[in-house]
């Protein structure tokens, strides 16, 4: 028999003009069904004005990512039941850190520019991609083949993160992440876009990028990684060898 | 429309002082805010001590003999325990920001917090 919990879903509301409140609708769940499940029913037969972003429901699109219960997750892969319990309430909200454009929905603009801006790929050569355990040793001409890159670009990240909170002009762990992937030494003009006041460096080893991420991008390993990578970088021009 | 709201900007530093539902990182990152600004505020109060000596061995004695006041004393404890968490968790960070544990980021710091609780408990004990 399909277990059921009585959830009151706490959406956060805030259209044009209003100030931000929060709207409560009691509901009866499987505990096994997802989060975005949730705020689909009650978009579905309660309130047809609630504006959310979803697309796949497989954590394939990035579309779906809200606070639930205060942390970032990617709502179509969430359990209701590894958020809350029986009788509980299950807040969603806005991702932080984005323009809040309508209720659960942020403008993520800014965000793709700065994606934009360090070349990030959506597909890779499968030799460079990061494949744990590959099946085998990948061969020069296995180039041809494409592999869609790890990041789907969410922004789960951005708003885990609490430097960024405090400047847009950050770069963030997506964008940095995305600058490692492609490599300062296939791309030598990213070298001026992340080592500077707003990149590399900014980050403050919070590691809540690599926490909330859905999708084992590891944006933490890769800020360090490319900061290995600005340093080297850095050390072949002094010596007049970049 | 208004979508100013909920965007990044410097006022919202306080959320670096406020971890819960976050992971041992934001929490790690919460306590070396702590302890820097405990540090600063001590560095600030150990100037003015200082300054008393140019007014002379008796302000500077009078000083002295307030430290023997428990709260004053339980302000050094704070003091050498802020600067034990302070400076492990900073070299927890100088070893992954170079790529040193960076994926053993959290045991890294359970480790040397450890060693800070030992720390602070054999001086706490030579204290009091």
């Amino acid at each position: 028999m399909t277990e059921t919990w009585n959830i009151t879903l706490r959406v956060y509301r805030q259209k044009d003009g209003e100030a931000p409140h929060f709207d409560n609708f009691g509901m009866e769940v499987n505990p096994d069904e997802y989060v975005l499940d949730a705020v689909e029913r009650v978009w579905a037969f309660h309130d047809r004005s609630i504006c959310f972003r979803h697309a796949c429901h497989h954590s394939t699109c990035g579309a779906c990512g809200m606070r639930v219960n205060g942390a970032e997750k990617l709502t179509c892969i969430t359990l209701i039941r590894d958020v809350t319990h029986n009788g509980a309430t299950l807040k969603v909200e806005p991702l932080r850190n984005f323009p809040v454009v309508s209720d659960l929905a942020v403008d993520m603009g800014h965000f793709y520019r700065k994606m934009e801006r360090v070349g990030a790929r959506s597909v890779l050569p499968v030799p460079e991609a990061e494949i744990e355990n590959p099946s085998r040793e990948w061969k020069p001409e296995d180039a041809q083949y494409l592999r869609l890159s790890d990041c789907i670009e969410c922004g789960l990240c951005i708003s885990a993160c609490p430097v960024m909170a405090t400047t847009a002009e950050y770069l963030g762990p997506a964008p940095l992440a995305a600058a490692q992937d492609n490599g300062i030494r296939r791309k030598p003009a990213l070298l001026s876009i992340v080592d500077c006041e707003d990149g590399v460096w900014r980050c403050h080893s919070v590691f809540e990028c690599t926490t909330v991420c859905p999708s084992f991008v590891d944006p933490a390993r890769r800020i360090m990684d490319l900061r290995k990578q600005v340093v080297g970088a850095r050390f072949r021009k002094l010596f007049g060898k970049a | 429309m208004d979508i100013t709201r909920n965007q990044p900007s410097a006022g919202r530093f306080w959320s670096w002082f406020i971890p819960i539902r976050r992971d041992i990182g934001s929490w790690a990152f919460a306590l070396n805010r702590v302890t820097a600004l405990g540090l600063t505020f001590y560095l600030f109060l150990h100037l003015v001590i200082l300054g008393k000596l140019a007014q002379g061995p008796g302000a500077y004695d009078e000083f002295l003999v307030l430290t023997e006041n428990p709260l004053i004393k339980l302000g050094e404890w704070a003091v050498a325990a802020a600067a034990v968490l302070h400076g492990l968790n900073g070299i927890r960070i100088i070893l992954t920001s170079f790529g040193v544990g960076v994926t053993r980021q959290k045991q890294l710091f359970y480790g040397f917090m450890a060693i800070a609780i030992v720390v602070i408990l054999f001086f706490t004990a030579r204290m009091y």
